[in-house]
């Protein structure tokens, strides 16, 4: 009885724009035959897969995924443990690293994009006044994907060090002290104590991380301009925007769209499968 | 962890709390630092945080000269739609997740977590081709509906958690009492949940007030243009617009950041046990 109206609702809002996303994808909806379209098959999925294009940004999407995952998790956990310790101030540590998050994504980007402004920006004047280098972040095509990596490493680490600080506290500290009168040593108990400890609420942040960097289009959007310099600063979900929706490609747009859930979803599911496959050794 | 930390240990840590501390909050100062500048000194290469003749005039003109009061009062109309529908639906549906076992339940669960894999493009192209043919594009209606199907599945699925933390013994000595089913949910259930009505509250509010493509593609006409596509117009000439950008940023991040600070505590507990409590 009280699941209805959600239910109602989400079957609305979601389940039928996805079945009428699978449905275009399919088809050769596009701004000429909006209205007069019809099935095609598999063809918008050839031609994405087709496409050099595609290819390119799906190796640059996984290098983003990978170098801002590693990023989030390590400063992420390293905090965790760092404020676990009995160190005084912790409260007032805690909300400045929890800042980050707070503030509204498209406000962290355009922000950045400002302070990676090459003459006027702040961090070249940094940079400048430090070690006298000045960098073009934005003009070249690897400075703009550092420029977007730091900006979404700056907004993410957050909440990787809240979960893994939420893991840790929950771990006894009896573990601990047993393991001191055993003689371990501070990795020791890292690795035999700690990791195994924290990865149940890891895992699924991991996962949640993944998906969410994976398709963040707002970082890359915003940062870059909308894929500057001349299209080189895109990920899959910003590249689908680019040339599908901005072009009225909605059959090649939305089979595009499809292709980037699969990968997700396949990901995902591999990715659950094997550390539950894992958790039964210990 | 226990036991030994050395003076210097200690000391170090401090340090690499610093270091981070100001990598995290640079930014924030940054932008309060540039909102603050004199109109002629836009463009100046001091990294002072507190700039020379620092005055408050950027934030008149964005009231005066702009029409942000306009886009403030289009974000806060959506963005509370949007709570109000969401916190709404959340606490009905996680309840029942949480509470009887029917078909299809865990289905529906899983089916809630997929939804975090669409990417963005997926729910704004059929909901462009509809809204195109219903005629209702360049009105509030998309942005609502994209914005709670982006909001729903998360808050369910941590109001779910919640419930599932609260003692369903209560629930049975309510009803030997003689409380109907609908008067146990409301009156005794609902007030336990305060912390996570409260989170589902903040998150809903904060993907409306925080959202810029889907506004972006379904709004042309100005009058109707939310927060973050009207700052996003500053930045498009940034020379210019720079000092407004900044402003307008700060206002706008105050109320989410005071906020969501406040509620971290209650995010946290909401997050780890929507997750793992599966």
């Amino acid at each position: 009885m009280y699941v209805f109206p959600a239910i109602i609702v989400m079957g609305l809002f979601i389940a039928y724009p996805f079945v009428y996303n699978v449905i275009i994808s399919f088809s050769n909806m596009n701004l000429s035959h909006f209205r007069d379209w019809e099935f095609t098959g598999i063809e918008n999925y050839i031609n994405v897969l087709l496409n050099e294009d595609f290819w390119y940004y799906f190796f640059k999407t996984v290098l983003w995924t990978v170098l801002n995952l590693v990023a989030h998790v390590s400063i992420g956990v390293f905090l965790a443990l760092l404020l676990n310790e009995d160190i005084k101030a912790k409260t007032f540590f805690r909300t400045i690293l929890i800042l980050p998050w707070a503030v509204p994504q498209y406000i962290t980007a355009l922000t950045w994009r400002g302070m990676f402004n090459s003459e006027y920006g702040a961090i070249n004047l940094l940079l400048d006044n430090l070690f006298g280098i000045q960098f073009p972040w934005l003009s070249t095509e690897w400075g703009a994907f550092t420029a977007c990596l730091i900006t979404n490493i700056w907004l993410g680490f957050p909440f990787m060090m809240i979960i893994a600080l939420g893991g840790l506290q929950s771990i006894p500290a009896t573990l601990y002290e047993a393991a001191d009168i055993d003689g371990a040593t501070r990795y020791q108990k890292f690795k035999n104590i700690t990791v195994p400890l924290i990865k149940p609420v890891m895992v699924p942040a991991i996962t949640l991380g993944v998906i969410w960097t994976f398709n963040n289009f707002n970082v890359i959007w915003l940062v870059s301009n909308g894929g500057e310099p001349s299209d080189k600063t895109h990920i899959l979900v910003s590249w689908v925007y680019e040339a599908g929706l901005n072009y009225f490609r909605m059959g090649y747009a939305a089979a595009f769209s499809m292709i980037i859930f699969i990968i997700l979803l396949v990901f995902s599911w591999r990715f659950i499968q094997q550390t539950k496959a894992t958790e039964s050794v210990y | 962890m226990t036991k030994g930390l050395n003076k210097k240990e200690k000391f170090g840590i401090y340090i690499i709390l610093i270091i981070f501390s100001l990598f995290a909050i640079y930014p924030v100062l940054n932008v309060i630092s540039i909102s603050m500048r004199p109109g002629d000194k836009l463009l100046s290469k001091s990294l002072a945080l507190i700039p020379d003749n620092w005055t408050l005039n950027t934030y008149i003109q964005l009231f005066t000269d702009e029409p942000f009061l306009q886009w403030m009062l289009n974000s806060i109309i959506v963005s509370l739609t949007v709570t109000v529908f969401a916190v709404s639906l959340a606490s009905t549906a996680g309840y029942a997740f949480s509470r009887y076992k029917f078909k299809g339940r865990d289905t529906a669960m899983i089916g809630l977590i997929t939804t975090q894999m669409f990417p963005v493009t997926m729910l704004l192209l059929p909901l462009f081709v509809m809204l195109i043919k219903i005629g209702a594009y360049d009105s509030y209606i998309g942005l609502i509906i994209a914005y709670s199907a982006t909001a729903l599945p998360f808050v369910v699925w941590q109001m779910k958690g919640y419930y599932d933390t609260i003692p369903y013994s209560l629930e049975e000595a309510a009803h030997i009492d003689g409380a109907g089913q609908f008067y146990t949910f409301y009156k005794i259930i609902l007030p336990l949940a305060l912390p996570a009505l409260a989170i589902t509250a903040l998150f809903s509010f904060m993907t409306a007030w925080s959202e810029y493509l889907v506004a972006a593609v379904l709004l042309q006409d100005q009058d109707l243009y939310t927060l973050p596509i009207g700052l996003k117009r500053f930045t498009s000439n940034m020379e210019v617009a720079w000092g407004l950008y900044s402003a307008g940023a700060v206002i706008v991040s105050i109320p989410v950041v005071v906020l969501f600070i406040a509620l971290s505590r209650w995010l946290v507990s909401g997050l780890t046990l929507g997750s793992v409590k599966g």
